[in-house]
């Protein structure tokens, strides 16, 4: 998937990743996309939630061998 | 818009992984964009404290217990498996191992984040600390009036 910006979350755990994240997309405009690389299994659970509660969309989730490749579209 | 939803959290524990767990949840929260207030009481006093110098206070009972209550980020004990600082100085390690920040770095992100922290005057009272006692990062001082208008308002309200 394309994304205009990558966060890199490896190695961090909860709350971390969603702070960064909320932090991270300020920088953006609507409708750019975020990919966010992150290896605590929270994140399916979590990035799904902090969407839905902020209302930004949750493109999808990709996993491979542990890591986790987030894609969020700022929406508001 | 409408109104930010509310979290409010009472910490009414001097102790660090409650504490540590508190300010998990209101960086979680206000990262959601929640409003989040943080209300500190009794020994949750200790979180908030300064680390450095002492605490002034009047008359010997007073003076005791701010000695041996002496609090500050840094010097939170763990609720469990203190073992002297053994426990706390492991605990601290596994931290730095998964990169978790210390407490004093969550409590300047919540602050940066616009959480707001309310100290208990009532607990100030009893325990003989004065404003000069705490952090600069303390909003206001307040009683329970305050702390109920703004629980009234919470879609999320915890005690820990």
């Amino acid at each position: 998937m394309k994304a205009d910006a990558t966060l890199d979350c490896i190695g961090l755990y909860c709350p971390m990743p969603i702070a960064q994240t909320a932090n991270k997309l300020k920088e953006l405009e609507i409708g750019q996309v975020l990919e966010i690389l992150a290896d605590d299994e929270g994140i399916k659970e979590d990035m799904p939630a902090w969407c839905s509660t902020t209302g930004n969309e949750l493109l999808g989730i990709d996993e491979e061998a542990g890591q986790y490749k987030v894609y969020v579209k700022k929406s508001k | 818009m409408a109104e930010k939803e509310r979290v409010t959290l009472v910490i009414f524990s001097g102790e660090l992984d409650k504490a540590l767990a508190a300010f998990n949840i209101a960086i979680g929260a206000a990262s959601m964009g929640m409003e989040v207030s943080m209300f500190f009481t009794f020994w949750g006093l200790n979180v908030i404290k300064r680390n450095e110098g002492s605490i002034k206070s009047k008359g010997i009972m007073r003076k005791m217990l701010n000695r041996m209550n002496r609090g500050g980020a840094k010097r939170l004990p763990l609720s469990k498996f203190q073992m002297l600082g053994l426990g706390k100085w492991m605990i601290g390690r596994l931290m730095r191992d998964i990169k978790s920040p210390p407490l004093e770095e969550l409590i300047a992100m919540a602050k940066g984040m616009g959480v707001k922290f309310t100290a208990c005057t009532t607990s100030m009272g009893m325990m003989g600390i004065g404003k000069e006692a705490f952090i600069p990062e303390v909003d206001s001082f307040a009683g329970v009036a305050t702390y109920l208008a703004e629980a009234k308002g919470g879609k999320v309200n915890l005690f820990i």
